[in-house]
């Protein structure tokens, strides 16, 4: 009878806890992303209330400062139950080689998620056959933004490939135009870079470039730098001085006819400046990249050896639903990963990314961690600046292959 | 063990055991281990770099051959470049400011401690705190660059922190060579001066080595090669603005030393002076300066070691990422927790320590020999 008693009260106790005790979610989304986390939080207080969830932010574009913050911690001991990281390689080639994630794929197939994400992003997700985390946002490197009623003015079309960039870019100085590119800071550059890449590769090639079957010392990947090194003749000189939405804002003012950013642009124009998507600005994929979608995603583990482990995989749960997704992501100004969001929770630029991420061949984009590890990323600032200050397109080539060599890229 | 006996002894080291240790631990312990991490091959296997027990090889002095003549660490040999030129003209900046804000306060014109509490004070300001004013007005398109036009010339075009221009350029191959040749003739220096002074023995020692370090440095440093191309360094234009906001902060610090030095001379030495028919200026350049030469001395220990470690000033004007603007503190970091690459971080945390050792230790030493001798 006692015995009995002792059982009854053990589960009832566990099941207690498995509904109560901590959630600690360690992000970078503060300031303008903070309020889609916070819907996000909203509802998971909703599916179970008394759990207390600690939003740990720590601020700073891109994670650049919550990584080392991280770092600290998982190195120390202390992992947050979930931490977002950008999904592929950034997280596979530091967290997962180092045998700190748990696998997830039992998740996946339990939650049905398989049929759900696009198979481009699961393999992107996914090492030596097992998947690691869950993607809660999509975003679109490859797109090239433009005002459309000033290139009506200019006479030109918004160019088809990288060719007709060059050309247009001509055109436009003709008439007095200094720079037609507008460019940011550093990390601008390199997503331009990307972008160029992926152009002049094709999207196979781009993909081989990851995966070591196509070394960087190529004619072919060599032949990059090259047309990389005339689309910045096309650009403002100041560009290291900008951020990226002061580079925006110089094709908003007209001091530029084109900007290639991230489609975090998009929502930086319709809620900052309040533009109409299609009129007060206009899109195309970057030249030569038609048909295909480079992407990068933020996603969500569950590192090994957490206190709230239940409670995390609830999380998890949550941000890989079909609510989850179509809560955060039109605040966010992204679109869902899963294929099977409602549209017309999206404003117009966001449906037409819709359609291309279920239609379009899906790359992976370098600058922001889903093709390569961190280790080729945070150095491949200095094949940049390389490339910059000697304009040597084989010198560049020939450090990107030594930095690949010793990262150990795609290995 | 006789000094047990004595009880003041006693308490006097217990007293301070506990700094000892602590010291003995967190600092030197820690220097140690940073010295042995940069010995070994951590973060080189991204599978080790950050596993919860990495497996971690010896391999020798390999991170530093990297360093200096490794192919994909040319950012590195100019971010030694940087601080070079950054200390130099960082520390020549606050001496000639500070030296010339002293005299002009020596004159005691009125309102003396209100100016000085405004010189003094920008070094009470965090770095983090005027870098980023200083950002500020450093954009190409504003700030600084807009001042010609408040008198009518046309605004300036300088890029500032951005800017990509590099001015006396040196191949990588010929530092050696350059820098044997600047010891030598510090070393030459030495011995002439020592031989003023009468001090044989410390002559002939300097002027051998400078005789080894010239003939080594025109026969085998002229064909040592570190590297088998050309790669050329220089002083990047970017870093002016940061000298200028480092010198605006910190030349304060040497007006208030040097104004403590000009109070401590004595008026009789003056009135002698004057007395003696000597000019302003000799009074100055014969009288006074020779006496302000410690002070100098000690505000180039302290700001040499503090433009060797400058981080945050850097950080909050130029971000980690601008090139131009690298230091090697910064290269560190990044090396460090973005590249994962541990090891290389802690030979960069190494060859500073280094450095500013070089700048530290003299000093002390003779701090040390100077009061042995009080």
């Amino acid at each position: 009878m006692r015995k009995l008693w002792l059982t009854l009260i053990l589960t009832l106790g566990s099941l207690a806890m498995a509904q109560s005790g901590k959630l600690e979610i360690f992000s970078w989304w503060a300031g303008d992303e903070g309020p889609a986390l916070q819907a996000l939080i909203d509802l998971y207080k909703k599916r179970y209330p008394n759990v207390e969830v600690i939003n740990a932010t720590v601020t700073g574009g891109a994670g650049v400062n919550a990584k080392a913050v991280l770092k600290t911690r998982m190195l120390g001991g202390d992992p947050p139950d979930s931490f977002q990281v950008h999904a592929g390689q950034e997280l596979i080639g530091t967290w997962v080689v180092a045998d700190r994630m748990e696998d997830l794929t039992a998740l996946f197939n339990r939650e049905g998620w398989m049929t759900k994400f696009p198979k481009g992003l699961i393999d992107l997700i996914s090492y030596k056959g097992k998947i690691y985390s869950v993607p809660v946002n999509i975003h679109r490197s490859n797109v090239m933004w433009y005002v459309p009623a000033r290139l009506r003015e200019w006479g030109v079309q918004p160019p088809k490939t990288w060719a007709e960039f060059l050309t247009t870019c001509q055109t436009l100085k003709n008439k007095g135009l200094a720079a037609p590119l507008a460019l940011g800071e550093n990390w601008t550059q390199q997503h331009l870079w990307e972008s160029v890449a992926l152009g002049v590769l094709g999207a196979a090639d781009y993909a081989n470039l990851w995966t070591g079957k196509l070394r960087f010392t190529d004619p072919k990947a060599v032949a990059v730098w090259n047309t990389f090194g005339r689309v910045l003749d096309c650009a403002n000189r100041d560009a290291a001085g900008l951020s990226w939405q002061q580079a925006v804002d110089r094709v908003l003012e007209g001091q530029a006819a084109f900007n290639i950013m991230g489609d975090w642009a998009a929502g930086y124009m319709t809620t900052t400046k309040g533009l109409k998507p299609g009129e007060g600005f206009g899109w195309a994929p970057a030249p030569s990249t038609a048909g295909v979608f480079m992407m990068l995603s933020d996603s969500f583990g569950l590192p090994k050896g957490v206190k709230n482990r239940a409670n995390a995989i609830n999380w998890l749960r949550l941000v890989g639903s079909k609510e989850g997704q179509d809560t955060f992501n039109p605040l966010k100004g992204s679109i869902a990963a899963r294929t099977d969001s409602d549209p017309s929770k999206y404003n117009t630029y966001l449906q037409s990314a819709m359609r291309d991420w279920k239609s379009n061949r899906i790359v992976g984009s370098l600058v922001h961690g889903a093709v390569a590890p961190e280790s080729f990323m945070s150095q491949f600032a200095t094949v940049m600046e390389i490339y910059l200050s000697s304009r040597n397109a084989q010198a560049a080539a020939n450090a990107a292959q030594a930095i690949a060599n010793q990262v150990r890229l795609g290995q | 063990m006789r000094w047990l006996r004595n009880k003041d002894s006693l308490y006097g080291f217990l007293v301070i055991l506990p700094s000892l240790v602590l010291l003995a631990v967190f600092v030197y312990g820690f220097i140690f281990q940073t010295f042995y991490i940069s010995l070994t091959d951590w973060g080189k296997d991204p599978a080790q770099a950050l596993s919860a027990n990495p497996q971690i090889r010896f391999i020798g002095f390999e991170n530093y051959r990297e360093l200096f003549t490794g192919f994909i660490d040319s950012r590195f040999r100019q971010d030694l470049f940087n601080s070079f030129f950054f200390t130099l003209f960082f520390v020549l900046g606050c001496l000639g400011v500070g030296l010339g804000l002293a005299i002009l306060l020596d004159q005691g014109p009125k309102g003396e401690g209100f100016f000085r509490t405004i010189f003094l004070f920008p070094m009470s300001l965090s770095f983090i705190v005027t870098g980023t004013i200083w950002r500020w007005m450093l954009q190409p398109q504003g700030g600084v660059n807009q001042l010609p036009t408040l008198v009518g010339l046309p605004k300036g075009e300088f890029a500032w922190l951005t800017s990509r221009q590099q001015i006396w350029q040196v191949s990588w191959n010929d530092v050696p060579f350059i820098t044997a040749l600047l010891v030598g003739l510090v070393l030459v220096l030495i011995t002439l001066s020592a031989f003023r002074r009468g001090e044989q023995r410390r002559g002939y020692i300097a002027l051998g080595s400078a005789t080894l370090l010239l003939l080594w440095a025109f026969t085998l440093g002229r064909s040592l090669q570190p590297l088998p191309y050309e790669e050329l360094h220089g002083f990047n234009l970017a870093l002016i603005g940061i000298i200028l906001a480092a010198v605006w902060q910190m030349s304060g610090y040497t007006m208030a030393l040097y104004l403590a030095g000009l109070r401590g001379i004595p008026e009789e030495l003056r009135e002698a002076a004057r007395v003696d028919g000597a000019s302003e200026w000799q009074l100055y350049w014969r009288v006074i300066l020779p006496q302000l030469a410690p002070i100098t001395l000690s505000a180039m220990m302290i700001l040499g070691h503090i433009s060797l470690k400058i981080f945050d000033l850097v950080f909050a004007m130029a971000g980690a990422d601008n090139a131009p603007t690298d230091v090697p503190a910064l290269l560190m970091y990044l090396t460090t927790f973005r590249a994962n690459q541990i090891a290389k971080g802690a030979a960069i945390a190494m060859i500073l320590l280094l450095l500013v050792a070089a700048v530290i230790v003299p000093y002390l030493y003779r701090q040390l020999k100077s009061e042995v001798r009080r």
